[in-house]
C-alpha cells in the first residue's frame, strides 16, 4: 500500500513538471562496425528506475516520458558504455550505436570508426560486408561497380578492370590487407587479383591523396581490408553459398575465426568458383568459363599498444575468353565485326579452352605496430608477392598445349610507418617504403616477350599531417617522394630498333646485336614528387564539404615502355616508347555531403589535368604476310577529364527507400583537341528497397540501370582491301553502341537457425528483361553481346 | 561436427600461438631483425650479370612461295611474299610472275619460318594438321584463270596446299591466297569458313 502510494506521488510530481509524460522513445541499438544487431544491451534512463533490454532484433521500447532531455545510458556485454543526451517530443524514434570490441575501441577512437579514414578530405565510398556479399560469386570489379564514379573495363565477363572516374589500369592502385597489389596490374585484359570473398571493408579513394600507399594513383585508390577481429573469446564464421542460372555454376565460400581474450586471433578462409560458358540473350557466350580457387590464413596477436600479424593469401583463376574474339587480321576483324552474332557458338561446357588466361597470386605478408608513448605508433610491415600470369592462345602443331605469355612478378616490399600526435589537434603519418620487384618471362613459350626481364627497385617516403582547427574545420597536407630505377635486358626487332632510330639515339645500351635482333639494355630513372592538400568543412546538423587538391606522378609501366609487337586478343600491333617519361596528375574535387537518416546526399565534381598522358592510338596499317594489321601507338599528351558524381538516399516511407547514382565524366586529349578513347558513358542507377527488420529483416529492392550512349569519342576506323569484293571496307571500332536499360532484382531474408547461427537466403535477378545490349567498355564488345537474364541463388550462414 | 572443427582447429592454433609466443614479446629483437633484412634484401638483389636468352618467333610465317609449273614443261612461275620481320615494321617483298594464257599449272605452296636458321618449313605442319587447315584461291579484278584443289584433308575435305591452276585468255587482276585456321569444314569458300587467317598474300598477276 505504501509503493503504490509512493508510485502515485512519483507519478503524479512528474506530471506536475510536464503535461505529457506517455511519450515513448523506441529505436534499436547496432554495432557501430558493421550494423549487426546488439541483442540484450541494456538501456538505463538517469534519473528514472527505467531499464530495459533489446530484443533478439536489438529493438526496445522505453515508455512513460515527458518532453524534457534524458541522458541515456546504453551498454552491452561486448561493448564500451556510451551515455546519449536526447531531447524527447512526442513519440521518439532514435536508434543507438555501440563500439563492439572492447578492446580494440582504444585504438580506434581516434578515428571514430573501426576502419581508419585514408583521406580526410577526399569523401571515401566505401561497401560494406553485407553489400560485398551479394557480389560473392562475382569479382572484386563488380563489386566496385555499384559505386558511383567507378564503371568498369571488361573483357568479357570475368575479367572486371575497375575504372575510377575515366581511369583504369596503372593509374588505380589497390591495396590488399596493406600490401599494393603487384600483379601485372597495367594490362587492360588484367583482372585484379583479389578474392572478393576475403575482404571485409572495400573503401575508394577517387584521387590521389591517400599518399601513405603511394604517389601514382592518378585514378584513384581501393584498400580492401579484411574484416576486424574482435578481442574476446570467440569462435565465429560463416559459410556462403551463390548457384547462378547463366553460366550454370555457383561459388562457395567459407571463413572461420578463432578469437581469444588476451589478443589471439586466427582467420581461415576459402572461395571456390566454378562456372561454365555464360549466355548473352539469344546465344551461348563460347568459351567464357572460370574456374577460381582462393585461401587464405591469418593469424595475430593484437593488443592495444603492440601486435603481430602474418597473414598468407592464394589466388588461383583460369579464365576463358571468348573463343570468337581470337582473331587473325583486320580481315577478320570486319567479318567478325560486321557479324551481329559472335562467329564461333558452340554448345555449352564447363570446359576452359584457348584463348584462356591462368593466373596464380601468393601474397605473404607480416606486420606488426608497436606504440610508444613519447612518439606514437611505429608500424613494420614485410610482404612478398609472387604472381604468375600464363596466357594461352590458340596455336599450331607442337606448340598448341604451350602458353604464349608466361610471366613470372615477384615483388618485395618493406614499409616502415610512424603515426603520431603531435597535439591533440595535429597528427602526423610519416613512413619510407623500399620495394624490389623482378619479372621474368620465361622463353619457352616460343614467342617473343611482350614484357622483358627486368629488376626494379623503388624508394618511396611520406609524410602526411591533419589539423583539427575546430568542430568545423580540418586540414590536411601531405608530400611523398618516390624514385623508380629499372634495369631491363629487352630484345628489339633490329627493324623497329632501327626504324625508330634508336640505333642513333642509345647506341650505348646494346649488349649484342643477333640475326634478325638486338638485345639491349636500358637502365632507367624516374624521380616522382606528389603531394595533396585538403580541408573538410561540417556546417549545420548534417552537412559537410570536402575540398581537396591532389598532384600525382606516375612512372610509365613497362608495356608503355616496351610493347612491340603483335597483341593477339586486340588483334593490333603495339607499340610502346623508351623515351618517356612520368605522367603527371593535378586533381581539384569538392563534395558537397549531407549525412543523414532520412534524406542523404553527396555531390562531387571534379577536374583532373594530365600532362604526359599515355594514350594508345592507331596510327597506321601494317602489312604482314597473315594480312593486314593496324599499328597502335603510344604516345604521350596532355589530357584533361572532368566529371560529376552524384549519391542520393531518400526514405520516403517507413520501411522504404530510394537510391539513386549518377555518374558523368569527359575525357579530352588537349593537345589533338579530341575526346579520349573508352571513356566512361553517363549512366544512372535509381534503386527502390523495402526493408523490414520487423519481418525477418526482409529486404527487396529493384534496380534500373541506364547506361547512355557514349557521344564522345575519337575516331579510330580504319580501312582494309577484302580481295573477295575487291573493295575497301572500313573497321569500325569506334562507334559506340546504343544506350541501354537494364533492370536488376534482389532480395533476402534472414532466419535465425540456432541459437547463435543466422541464415539468410536471398534471390536475385540480374538483367530482368533479357535484354541484349553491348557496353562501350566491354573491349569484346565488337563481338558478341552481353550477359542475359540471371537468376541467383544464396544461402548464407552466420555462426 | 562443429564442436569436433573448432577442437581441432582450436589446437592447430595453439600450437602456432606456442611457437610464436617465445619471440613476440622481444619487440626490439622484432625490430632489429627486420633492418636486417632490409639490408640483406638491399644487398642480394645486385646479382646478376647473365643476360636472358634470346626467343625466336616459332609460329611466325615469313614466307610464301606459290611455284606454278607448266603441266606442258618449261618454266615455272614463281609468286613470293617475303617478310623477314614478321609483325616488325617492314613490308612483305613480293614477286610476281606472269601466266601464259591457255596454260594449266600445277601449283605448290611452301610457307617458311626464316626467323630461324636454318628455316622452319611451316607446309609440314599445316599438313599435318590438315583437317585445321585450308587454303582459299581467290581470283579478282578480271583475271581470267580458274583453279582446283590437289589435295585433301583425312576428311575428303581440301586441304590445298597442292592445287591446279588454269589461265584463261589474257587479262590481268589480282590472286590471293588465304590460309585458314580452324575453318568450318566443309565450306563454300572463304565467305562461310569462319576461322583466323594464317596468311592472307595478294598479287597482281597478268596473263599473257
Amino acid at each position: 500500500m505504501h509503493k503504490y502510494a509512493l508510485l502515485i506521488l512519483l507519478f503524479s510530481s512528474i506530471t506536475s513538471i510536464s503535461q505529457n509524460c506517455d511519450n515513448t522513445l523506441s529505436g534499436r541499438v547496432t554495432d557501430l562496425h558493421d550494423g549487426s544487431l546488439l541483442i540484450g544491451a541494456t538501456l538505463v534512463v538517469a534519473g528514472t528506475d527505467q531499464a530495459v533490454q533489446t530484443d533478439f532484433d536489438g529493438k526496445f521500447v522505453l515508455s512513460n516520458l515527458c518532453n524534457n532531455t534524458y541522458s541515456i545510458q546504453v551498454s552491452h556485454p561486448h561493448c564500451l558504455t556510451k551515455g546519449f543526451s536526447l531531447k524527447i517530443s512526442g513519440n521518439t524514434a532514435k536508434s543507438f550505436k555501440l563500439e563492439h570490441h572492447l578492446e580494440e575501441l582504444n585504438q580506434v577512437t581516434i578515428e571514430g570508426k573501426a576502419y581508419s579514414n585514408k583521406s580526410k578530405t577526399i569523401l571515401e565510398n566505401t561497401i560494406s560486408k553485407e553489400e560485398l556479399e551479394r557480389f560473392s560469386s562475382g569479382s572484386l570489379g563488380d563489386a566496385l561497380n555499384s559505386l558511383s564514379g567507378v564503371s568498369s573495363l571488361n573483357t568479357g565477363n570475368t575479367v572486371i578492370k575497375p575504372l575510377i572516374n575515366g581511369l583504369h589500369s596503372s593509374r588505380v592502385v589497390i591495396i590488399n590487407n596493406g600490401v599494393r597489389m603487384q600483379d601485372q596490374e597495367w594490362g587492360a585484359e588484367h583482372a585484379p587479383n583479389v578474392d572478393i570473398n576475403s575482404v571485409g571493408n572495400l573503401t575508394l579513394i577517387k584521387g590521389a591523396g591517400a599518399l601513405q600507399y603511394s604517389g601514382d594513383a592518378i585514378g584513384g585508390v581501393i584498400v580492401a581490408e579484411s574484416s576486424k577481429v574482435p578481442v574476446k573469446d570467440s569462435l565465429y564464421g560463416k559459410t556462403l553459398l551463390t548457384a547462378a542460372s547463366n553460366g550454370r555454376g555457383a561459388s562457395l565460400t567459407s571463413q572461420l575465426t578463432k578469437s581469444y581474450q588476451n589478443g589471439w586471433h586466427a582467420t581461415l578462409q576459402g572461395t571456390l568458383k566454378r562456372f561454365g560458358d555464360f549466355e548473352a540473350p539469344h546465344y551461348v557466350l563460347s568459351n567464357t568459363g572460370i574456374f577460381e580457387r582462393n585461401a587464405s590464413f591469418n593469424v595475430g596477436l593484437n593488443r592495444f599498444d603492440y601486435s603481430i600479424e602474418a597473414y598468407y593469401s592464394l589466388f588461383k583463376n583460369e579464365i576463358g575468353i571468348l573463343r570468337a574474339s581470337h582473331l587473325g587480321g583486320a580481315q577478320d576483324q570486319i567479318r567478325a565485326i560486321n557479324s551481329d552474332r559472335p562467329l564461333i557458338i558452340n554448345d555449352f561446357t564447363y570446359q576452359i579452352n584457348e584463348p584462356r588466361q591462368d593466373v596464380t597470386h601468393h601474397l605473404a605478408r607480416i606486420k606488426g605496430f608497436k606504440r610508444f608513448d613519447s612518439f606514437g605508433k611505429v608500424s613494420l610491415q614485410y610482404d612478398f608477392q609472387r604472381n604468375n600470369r600464363l596466357e594461352f592462345d590458340i596455336r599450331r602443331g607442337a606448340d598448341s598445349d604451350k602458353a604464349s605469355l608466361d610471366l613470372q612478378l615477384d615483388t618485395h616490399t618493406l614499409l616502415l610507418d610512424l603515426d603520431s600526435h603531435l597535439t591533440d589537434a595535429i597528427s602526423l603519418k610519416t613512413g619510407i617504403m623500399g620495394r624490389y620487384q623482378n619479372n621474368f618471362a620465361d622463353p619457352n613459350t616460343g614467342v617473343r616477350r611482350l614484357i622483358p626481364d627486368y629488376d626494379k627497385y623503388d624508394l618511396g617516403i611520406y609524410a602526411l599531417a591533419d589539423y583539427r582547427l575546430n568542430d568545423q574545420w580540418l586540414l590536411e597536407a601531405g608530400g611523398r617522394f618516390d624514385y623508380t630505377y629499372m634495369d631491363v635486358f629487352k630484345f628489339y626487332r633490329t627493324s623497329f630498333w632501327e626504324s625508330r632510330n634508336y640505333d642513333q639515339l642509345f647506341p650505348e645500351i646494346v649488349v649484342e646485336e643477333l640475326d634478325n635482333q638486338v638485345l639491349t639494355n636500358p637502365k632507367l630513372n624516374f624521380y616522382n614528387g606528389s603531394g595533396t592538400f585538403g580541408a573538410a568543412y561540417s556546417f549545420g546538423e548534417d552537412y559537410k564539404l570536402f575540398f581537396n587538391y591532389s598532384i600525382a606522378s606516375r612512372a610509365p609501366n613497362p608495356s608503355e615502355l616496351f610493347s612491340e609487337g603483335l597483341h593477339h586478343s586486340a588483334s593490333r600491333i603495339e607499340l610502346g616508347d623508351l623515351r618517356f617519361n612520368s605522367e603527371i596528375g593535378h586533381k581539384v574535387s569538392l563534395t558537397f555531403q549531407r549525412d543523414n537518416d532520412i534524406f542523404s546526399f553527396s555531390v562531387n565534381p571534379y577536374i583532373n589535368t594530365i600532362s604526359n598522358f599515355i594514350v594508345i592510338e592507331p596510327t597506321e596499317i601494317q602489312q604482314t604476310v597473315r594480312g593486314n594489321f593496324q599499328v597502335w601507338e603510344y604516345r604521350q599528351t596532355n589530357a584533361q577529364l572532368l566529371g560529376v558524381d552524384v549519391d542520393a538516399s531518400y526514405a520516403f516511407a517507413k520501411n522504404f527507400r530510394l537510391n539513386n547514382q549518377f555518374s558523368l565524366v569527359k575525357g579530352y586529349d588537349r593537345n589533338r583537341y579530341e575526346p579520349l578513347t573508352s571513356m566512361p558513358p553517363v549512366n544512372t542507377k535509381n534503386e527502390i528497397v523495402y526493408q523490414n527488420s520487423e519481418f525477418n529483416n526482409i529486404r527487396l529492392s529493384l534496380q534500373s540501370e541506364y547506361n547512355f550512349r557514349q557521344n564522345e569519342f575519337p575516331d579510330n576506323n580504319f580501312e582494309v582491301f577484302i580481295p573477295e569484293t575487291q573493295t575497301m571496307e572500313v573497321v569500325d571500332l569506334s562507334t559506340p553502341p546504343d544506350a541501354y536499360h537494364l533492370f536488376n532484382f534482389n532480395s533476402s531474408i534472414d532466419f535465425k537457425a540456432t541459437k547463435t547461427a543466422t541464415l539468410t537466403v536471398g534471390f536475385g535477378i540480374t538483367n530482368v528483361m533479357n535484354t541484349s545490349y553491348r557496353n562501350y567498355l566491354n573491349r569484346l564488345r565488337y563481338y558478341a553481346d552481353d550477359l542475359g537474364r540471371n537468376f541467383l541463388f544464396n544461402l548464407k550462414i552466420n555462426y | 561436427m562443429q564442436t569436433i572443427w573448432a577442437e581441432t582447429f582450436y589446437l592447430i592454433l595453439k600450437s602456432i600461438i606456442n611457437f610464436l609466443k617465445s619471440e613476440t614479446m622481444r619487440n626490439l629483437k622484432f625490430f632489429a631483425t627486420a633492418i636486417f633484412a632490409t639490408v640483406l634484401f638491399v644487398s642480394c638483389s645486385n646479382d646478376d650479370d647473365n643476360t636472358p636468352e634470346p626467343v625466336n618467333e616459332e609460329e611466325v610465317i615469313t614466307t610464301l612461295t606459290v611455284t606454278l609449273t607448266p603441266n606442258s614443261g618449261g618454266m615455272p612461275v614463281t609468286l613470293q611474299t617475303r617478310d623477314l620481320d614478321g609483325d616488325g615494321p617492314n613490308p612483305p617483298v613480293i614477286t610476281s610472275g606472269n601466266l601464259t594464257a591457255g596454260v594449266m599449272y600445277n601449283g605448290t605452296l611452301v610457307l617458311l619460318n626464316e626467323t630461324v636458321n636454318p628455316p622452319e618449313n611451316i607446309t609440314e605442319e599445316v599438313e599435318e594438321e590438315d583437317e585445321d587447315h585450308q587454303f582459299f584461291y581467290t581470283i579478282g579484278g578480271g583475271l581470267d584463270v580458274t583453279t582446283e584443289y590437289d589435295n585433301f584433308d583425312g576428311e575428303g575435305n581440301p586441304l590445298g596446299t597442292e592445287f591446279t591452276l588454269t589461265a584463261g585468255t589474257v587479262s590481268s587482276g589480282t590472286l590471293t591466297f588465304t590460309l585458314r585456321h580452324l575453318p568450318t569444314k566443309p565450306n563454300t569458300g572463304l565467305g562461310d569458313a569462319g576461322g583466323e587467317t594464317d596468311i592472307a598474300a595478294t598479287f597482281n598477276v597478268m596473263v599473257q
